[in-house]
């Protein structure tokens, strides 16, 4: 087995190509339909065919089309596809990659890896053997996949005399199963892989069937790309600088995911909400273009600075805009090794976005081997396919996957692995999340002293305040934080000034992990509650902050209140800051604009300004 | 979007999701023609730029036009260029050229281990310095967590199993019964500390894919693809001692093209020419769970 699987042969100019996944139960003889087909087309490397039959003579064992395929030493010893295998053949029309995937449940996982990268898919039943809990389970992940060109094949007919009853008997259930899933087969093919009956002719020995051979029907198929009619989403990959090359251009990079884009087109970004228009689209060594469509990999200029983030999702502003929440449900197909257990914390994939995500409930469990659920389960299994409502600390963008599928699609990752993935078909938009609620519980809960906010306030000479200083510039952040503390403190105040630093050692390292942004905000804003609790005037600084982010520090400091000022450029859209420094770039000044802003909020009270 | 434009959007969009994950990443370059498609990908993906250093493991029995061009490349395309080497088996003498070793314990040595200590920044790395024209100690020693490599699916059957995003662990070993799922475009971003990913961007590409594009996108390749009148090329290029030329008279790219499509090698494994494959009875697998390319 020291040459390649196999390879392409004859290969005429320029057609095109499609990916087609072999799926079924074990043993329903996925691999030797595979194994036929590359036979049957001459798309075998020379003697190989000749290679295996020496070999099973060689071990005394019946030749079979399966072991063309198992190139993996340890896949013959045991027999079944353990990973999804691709190969590759041609018909007159166009290039195949066929997936082989696994049968077995142990290996569902992969047998996903390889439906997900599939355009139309072959549905294996054994004719003797009939529906099997996995063809029933391998019919819903297709479904949930948004594979639309299903074929179903019924092998092994040899087995039964080549019975026309048993071929329809199967047909006749599998079809009503189905349709339970929305799922209609483009066609039913009466086969036998391992005597090549219908695979690349027409069978002598089953005249009654009328249709298409296996190879004629992976023709049949159509090649549908075009999703050009839908609104244009383009998941922002990266925005690219390229300063230290002497390079000036800012460029927005992604995949087109549907419709498409013109220069001079003004588009918005979600969840952020700011909004540009087209000005160039490139591509390196190609000349430049004037329009963009699905599946391009085009970088974007814009005709303003704005800043955008990668995860971000870029739309024209004249078509639909995505869903923006950070609460949704998802239909999740869940392969961990763990469970996933109600209230616990993961991260989500999205498009180009990444969040900390909560499974906050899950509203049915499905055993997807016959679609009856299973109530009241607090936990997903591996294998189950349950309906959950997600929730992330910040918004994100998306779509349903009943309107635009590449968008409502979403993996989660549990400890660093993907443990499940999913479409979101529903969007919640209600106010009472998660933190609300924390919130509400964490200050009904609150032990207070005998002092008042008040008491405090006459003693200290000023109210209490969080002053959170954030914008594009982080060091003009830091350095106006830090002299503003020494202002107030020289005048007598009591200022605290927090360095994130400080936070990301404290509550970082000592849980041996590096806090993400997320994290941070959630500290900082828990932090902020003791200090502006205490009376003092607490000063942080952190750069880049979103509409969002603020948002949540707001809540999280709560009943005490915030005052926002902006450093640098102003990179956020909805929010509007208390204070912008946006044009000055002395400390001194901006410290000082800071102290009149806390005069005039009469924050700060006269007797002790000096 | 026809079948070359799909196939390099789709590792455009893998290079991009691999830049923006990881911090230490980078690509191997072995300046054949498949890695080289693949550093041509990366100028596609990013405007231009190659944004993350290339590591290139030098075996010391390359052959010599092979490291020419490397350095040529390197200094146009102003390329980050690194290089690793298993200087300990090559005092020791050992290697199969020394007659010490057998063919895959050699690759192995020089090869496997090489890149699994450059990767970790054990051993020495060396950095092309481009205003003096030669390489430096590398003072950069952390490991690289993310390495972009250019297999692809149909060379042999090990790789037709691999993921687009493909966990090593510790060891650098891969365990190909356990691989992750990949939904989608979603692929494994996440990983323990100590270990890293393998990122295979050309996974879908053929042997004809690639010599379509590099017709289609004027990439230079280095000559010894090509018949230079003595009736033989390389088909696939590795180390001298190990590496034999193919029959042929292929001068050019179309004339390549055209041998590929429905001349002698249209039925003839690419690798048929590399040595090493033949004693590894497991096509390759043997190597390659040990951290071979």
């Amino acid at each position: 087995m020291t040459e390649q699987t196999n390879e392409l042969v004859k290969i005429e100019e320029d057609k095109e190509q499609m990916s087609i996944v072999i799926v079924g139960h074990v043993d329903h003889g996925k691999s030797t339909v595979i194994g036929r087909l590359l036979a049957d087309t001459g798309s075998l490397p020379d003697g190989k065919l000749e290679a295996v039959r020496r070999n099973c003579e060689l071990n005394s064992k019946p030749f079979e089309y399966a072991f063309l395929l198992d190139a993996l030493k340890n896949e013959q010893a045991q027999g079944i596809t353990i990973d999804t295998a691709r190969c590759f053949f041609q018909s007159d029309l166009r290039h195949y990659i066929i997936i082989d995937a696994p049968g077995h449940i142990e290996f569902l996982k992969n047998m996903v890896t390889g439906a997900a990268r599939a355009q139309a898919a072959l549905l294996v039943i054994d004719a003797k053997e009939g529906i099997r809990e996995n063809s029933k389970r391998h019919g819903y992940l297709i479904s949930m996949l948004g594979i639309k060109d299903v074929v179903v094949l019924v092998n092994k007919l040899d087995l039964v005399d080549y019975s026309e009853k048993v071929f329809n008997d199967i047909k006749e259930e599998f079809t009503g199963f189905l349709k339970k899933l929305n799922v209609t087969p483009i066609n039913f093919i009466p086969i036998s892989a391992r005597e090549g009956e219908n695979i690349a002719n027409h069978s002598s020995e089953m005249k009654w069937y009328k249709g298409p051979n296996v190879l004629k029907q992976l023709d049949l198929f159509e090649v549908v790309n075009d999703k050009g009619d839908q609104p244009f989403r383009l998941p922002v990959q990266d925005i690219y600088k390229f300063t230290q090359q002497n390079d000036d251009r800012r460029i927005v990079a992604g995949t087109v995911v549907s419709g498409k884009i013109d220069v001079g087109d003004e588009v918005t970004f979600y969840p952020s909400g700011k909004k540009s228009t087209i000005s160039k689209i490139e591509m390196f060594n190609t000349p430049e273009k004037t329009t963009a469509t699905v599946g391009e990999v085009c970088g974007y200029s814009l005709s303003t600075q704005i800043y955008t983030k990668a995860g971000e999702m870029m739309v024209k502003s004249s078509e639909e805009p995505p869903k923006v929440s950070n609460r949704f449900r998802v239909n999740i197909f869940w392969v961990g090794k763990a469970p996933m257990i109600k209230g616990k914390n993961y991260k989500l994939k999205l498009h180009a976005t990444s969040s900390p995500v909560k499974l906050v409930d899950i509203l049915n469990v499905l055993d997807a081997s016959d679609l009856t659920s299973v109530a009241n389960k607090q936990q997903v299994d591996r294998h189950d396919v349950a309906e959950c409502v997600f929730e992330t600390t910040k918004p994100v963008a998306f779509d349903l996957s009943s309107d635009i599928e590449g968008t409502s699609r979403v993996v989660i990752v549990d400890n660093f692995e993907i443990a499940g993935g999913g479409i979101i078909f529903h969007d919640i938009q209600e106010e009472n999340t998660t933190l609300k609620q924390y919130i509400e519980n964490r200050e009904e809960a609150w032990v207070k002293g005998e002092i008042s906010e008040l008491d405090r306030s006459v003693v200290y000479g000023h109210k209490s305040k969080f002053i959170l200083i954030t914008g594009s510039d982080e060091q003009g952040c830091k350095s106006i934080a830090v002299a503003l503390e020494k202002k107030l403190f020289d005048s007598k105040f009591k200022a605290y000034y927090l360095g994130m630093s400080n936070l990301l050692t404290t509550m970082g390292e000592n849980r041996g992990s590096v806090l993400d942004q997320n994290e941070q905000i959630k500290w900082l804003g828990e932090l902020a509650r003791f200090f502006t609790g205490s009376g003092q005037i607490f000063i942080s600084a952190i750069s880049h902050l979103d509409d969002f982010d603020i948002e949540n520090l707001k809540v999280l400091n709560s009943p005490s209140d915030i005052l926002v000022v902006n450093v640098g450029e102003n990179q956020l859209n909805k929010y509007k800051v208390d204070l912008d420094l946006e044009q000055i770039s002395e400390v001194d000044d901006s410290v000082g604009k800071i102290v009149q802003l806390l005069h005039d909020e009469h924050i700060l009270q006269v007797e002790y300004y000096l | 979007m026809d079948r070359i434009e799909k196939l390099e959007a789709q590792s455009v969009h893998i290079l991009r999701e691999a830049y923006r994950e990881f911090k230490d990443l980078v690509m191997l370059w072995s300046v054949g023609k498949d890695s080289t498609v693949l550093l041509w990908l990366a100028r596609k993906a990013f405007f231009g730029h190659v944004p993350f250093p290339l590591v290139h493991i030098d075996t010391h029995y390359k052959i010599p036009q092979m490291i020419e061009y490397r350095d040529n490349l390197a200094a146009e395309w102003k390329l980050n260029m690194v290089y690793g080497q298993n200087k300990e088996a090559l005092k020791n003498k050992q290697t199969y050229p020394d007659g010490n070793l057998d063919r895959i314990s050699c690759c192995k040595n020089l090869k496997s281990e090489a890149l699994k200590h450059t990767l970790s920044g054990e051993w020495e790395r060396f950095r092309f310095n481009h205003d003096k024209g030669e390489y430096d100690v590398d003072t950069n020693k952390e490991p690289y967590t993310g390495v972009i490599v250019g297999v692809r699916a149909d060379e042999e059957g090990s790789r037709s199993k691999e993921r687009y995003f493909s966990p090593r662990d510790k060891e650098n070993d891969w365990d190909v019964d356990d691989q992750p799922p990949e939904f989608w475009n979603q692929y494994k971003t996440d990983f323990a500390p100590g270990t890293h990913l393998r990122i295979h961007p050309l996974l879908d590409w053929t042997e004809l894919n690639i010599w379509e594009y590099i017709q289609k996108e004027d990439i230079p390749i280095v000559d010894l693809y090509f018949d230079r009148g003595e009736g033989q090329r390389y088909r696939s290029l590795g180390c001298y001692p190990c590496t034999t030329p193919v029959e042929s008279t292929a001068k050019n790219i179309p004339e390549i093209i055209e041998e590929l499509k429905s001349g002698k090698f249209a039925n003839v494994a690419e690798r048929s020419g590399r040595a090493q494959d033949k004693e590894d009875g497991g096509g390759l697998e043997t190597l390659r769970r040990d951290g071979y390319m």
